[in-house]
């Protein structure tokens, strides 16, 4: 049932999927997801809630049975090999799921031995988590009275006792402060380093952008993928910002306008995508529309991954998404 | 619009969406109306101390017409019937250790010159663990008999003695004390293990340890184990402290005793992980431990005599844990019977646990889907 070509590049990817997919019932959570993802690489889900991050993530872990598709995580063929993959995986839930009413440490001992790690090295093992994720001083306190962003180091201490080749992350940032999210990621990059590949969903669009890799998902099929630099450069559309009053009604005028991909106000401007046919958007505006924007500043600029993101889902992904 | 009405409208408010939430909670709302329902049912079925049909034995030492009459008067009294009969009166014991018979009417050589001399004609000798059974039959203590061919009408006092076992002051304590050791452990054992096994799943700690190599028979024996050490600490409780308080005597082995609640309690943590695979909130699996747990204490024969209740509550009753380890309880701590008598029950109960886990097993599997 494998795909001959999938054996031969079987050591190339940490991750390979072939026309992955998941149906609940009538819904299709998960539709015919491609993916190859590089050894020692963090590559990022991005994604609207609902998008089917969590279930690709499942997929991949072999928590869930794909309808259609072939899998390959570390080489093994999943979910026929989902047991042995998981002495090889971290997982991190979205909600925290270790245990409150244990102590840090004592929830960091459990993990080892449900993962037999070897009880000598243990003690010292635990030490070494406990400091680099600076949980030392809690270390005997219970788990469920730590703070957001403690209980996010507790939890990834915890994924990554056992020194997984792979570490899938659900979502997780969603539920920490951004000083304490920049922190998690600096440890993200040094395991990274240390040659875990990483997987990670997110919705924040500044998470995404540290992706070495990066796909971007809407209702269960992958819209674009590529490094976040590379989906920036090959958007597809170009970026103006048009200042002055009345951006509400500039805002409405614009996006009935064909050429007009999307508009957002942020803050005193208005950003807006205009379809790459259209080569330099200043002046289309300035002959074709003189009367919407006379008397406003008009700047191009270089696109963000939240215009990549825009391009490419909601009602313009059918216009034409960036390629991969 | 003023204070009051407004307060109303929030009062309102507050009502609308309790009911709307209570509407939604599929298991609660059926609690709603299967709670009175199977109440007044059990209780209706079960509260019924007018003993009927009481299984008895028969020794006829005497083999007489008369004696055959006696035996066929007593059978109309529908207290009792006579489902055995035993060469001896030793063997007649030996059964009712057993717990065979609840008593055997034991009718003596002499039974014709006794019959004319006025004096007890039979002895019954009695169960008396069970004080609802041991008055019934000994309200039959003084039930009139004459063969027709007496001299004069009958002057004696009892027609028959009464040699009552294990219980002669007919205390209710003793036949309690031990019929409780399976409420308690019903009640712990099926509430602990649900609820320990659905506040993993609630809180998420679950979807964290299907990702790790642990296999899901290792969890489920993880989590049930140590509530084995609670169920024979909670026993221990119970007999010891009604032996000391309530002079409940322990007439079997320890070592019998152990292993029949070891039995039971494996049958009752099967069911609490049962109970765990269709409970979705610790709530749910708190209702539906009542629900087994009423009729453990209202059909097992904890309360009321299972003899009373009719045919499709004794059914009923044939299915619980509790039934079987109530009977199992009583013979060994009171008549000091070993598990060999009781291998009917002691197998239904390994049966149970063995069919159980399966199911429970099949039913929780490691994946999500």
């Amino acid at each position: 049932m494998t795909d001959p070509a999938m054996r031969d590049t079987a050591n190339q990817w940490a991750i390979e999927t072939r026309g992955m997919s998941r149906r609940f019932g009538d819904f299709v959570a998960v539709d015919q997801l491609d993916l190859c993802i590089p050894y020692k690489t963090i590559y990022g889900f991005l994604g609207p809630n609902g998008c089917g991050k969590s279930t690709s993530m499942r997929l991949i872990t072999g928590l869930l049975t794909p309808s259609a598709g072939d899998i390959r995580v570390l080489g093994m063929e999943i979910p026929a090999q989902a047991e042995l993959l998981r002495r090889r995986l971290g997982y991190m839930t979205q909600k925290f799921s270790l245990y409150d009413d244990l102590t840090v440490q004592e929830n960091l001992r459990f993990m080892a031995q449900i993962y037999n790690l070897d009880s000598r090295s243990v003690k010292q093992l635990i030490d070494s988590q406990l400091s680099r994720y600076q949980l030392n001083e809690r270390k005997t306190r219970l788990a469920g009275s730590l703070s957001g962003g403690q209980r996010q180091r507790l939890a990834l201490a915890a994924a990554t006792l056992h020194q997984p080749e792979l570490l899938i992350l659900d979502e997780p940032t969603s539920a920490v402060d951004p000083e304490n999210r920049r922190d998690f990621w600096e440890k993200l990059f040094d395991l990274c380093d240390g040659g875990t590949t990483i997987l990670v969903s997110t919705h924040y669009m500044d998470e995404a952008e540290r992706c070495h890799g990066l796909a971007i998902m809407e209702s269960g099929v992958k819209r674009a993928d590529g490094a976040p630099a590379q989906l920036m450069r090959e958007l597809g559309a170009r970026v103006v910002e048009i200042d002055g009053e009345n951006l509400r009604l500039l805002k409405q005028q614009l996006g009935e306008l064909p050429e007009v991909v999307s508009t957002a106000q942020q803050g005193t401007h208005l950003r807006v995508l205009i379809k790459e046919s259209i080569e330099d958007p200043e002046r289309w505006l300035r002959e074709v529309h003189p009367q919407l924007v006379h008397d406003r500043q008009i700047h191009a600029v270089r696109p963000s991954l939240e215009d990549v993101f825009v391009h490419c889902t909601g009602s313009h992904a059918s216009s034409g998404g960036a390629r991969q | 619009m003023n204070a009051l009405s407004q307060s109303l409208q929030r009062i309102g408010a507050i009502i609308f969406k309790e009911l709307r939430q209570l509407i939604r909670d599929r298991p609660t709302f059926g609690m709603v109306v299967m709670v009175p329902l199977i109440q007044l049912l059990l209780f209706g079925f079960a509260i019924n101390t007018n003993v009927r049909d009481l299984p008895v034995g028969l020794v006829d030492l005497s083999h007489t017409q008369t004696a055959r009459a006696l035996v066929s008067d007593l059978g109309a009294t529908q207290v009792v019937r006579f489902t055995q009969t035993y060469q001896t009166p030793a063997l007649a014991e030996e059964a009712i250790r057993r717990g065979h018979v609840h008593a055997v009417l034991v009718i003596p050589e002499d039974f014709g010159q006794r019959l004319q001399d006025q004096r007890a004609i039979a002895q019954w000798l009695i169960d008396g663990s069970d004080t609802m059974v041991g008055n019934a039959l000994l309200a039959l203590q003084q039930m009139p008999f004459a063969s027709g061919f007496e001299a004069q009408p009958s002057s004696r006092k009892n027609t028959f003695e009464v040699a009552l076992f294990f219980n002669p002051e007919r205390r209710s304590a003793i036949n309690i004390v031990p019929g409780l050791v399976a409420i308690v452990l019903t009640m712990t054992m099926v509430m602990f293990t649900s609820a320990a096994l659905v506040r993993e799943r609630e809180r998420g700690n679950l979807e964290l340890l299907i990702t790790t190599p642990v296999r899901s028979s290792e969890i489920m024996i993880g989590k049930i184990v140590p509530y084995v050490f609670v169920g024979l600490i909670q026993m221990t409780i119970i007999l010891g402290l009604g032996h000391v308080i309530f002079a409940v005597p322990i007439n079997g082995r320890l070592d019998q005793l152990v292993l029949g609640v070891f039995a039971f309690i494996s049958a009752s943590l099967t069911l609490g992980l049962l109970v765990s695979t269709i409970a979705k909130t610790q709530l749910q699996a708190m209702q539906l431990t009542v629900f087994l747990l009423i009729p453990s204490i209202l059909l097992s024969g904890f309360m009321f005599p299972y003899e009373g209740m009719p045919e499709a509550a004794q059914w009923i009753a044939e299915a619980l844990p509790a039934t079987h380890f109530i009977r199992m309880v009583r013979a060994i701590v009171l008549r000091g019977a070993t598990l060999e008598d009781l291998q009917p029950d002691l197998w239904w109960l390994i049966g149970f646990t063995v069919i159980g886990v399966i199911a429970a097993a099949s039913r929780f599997k490691k994946r999500l889907d």
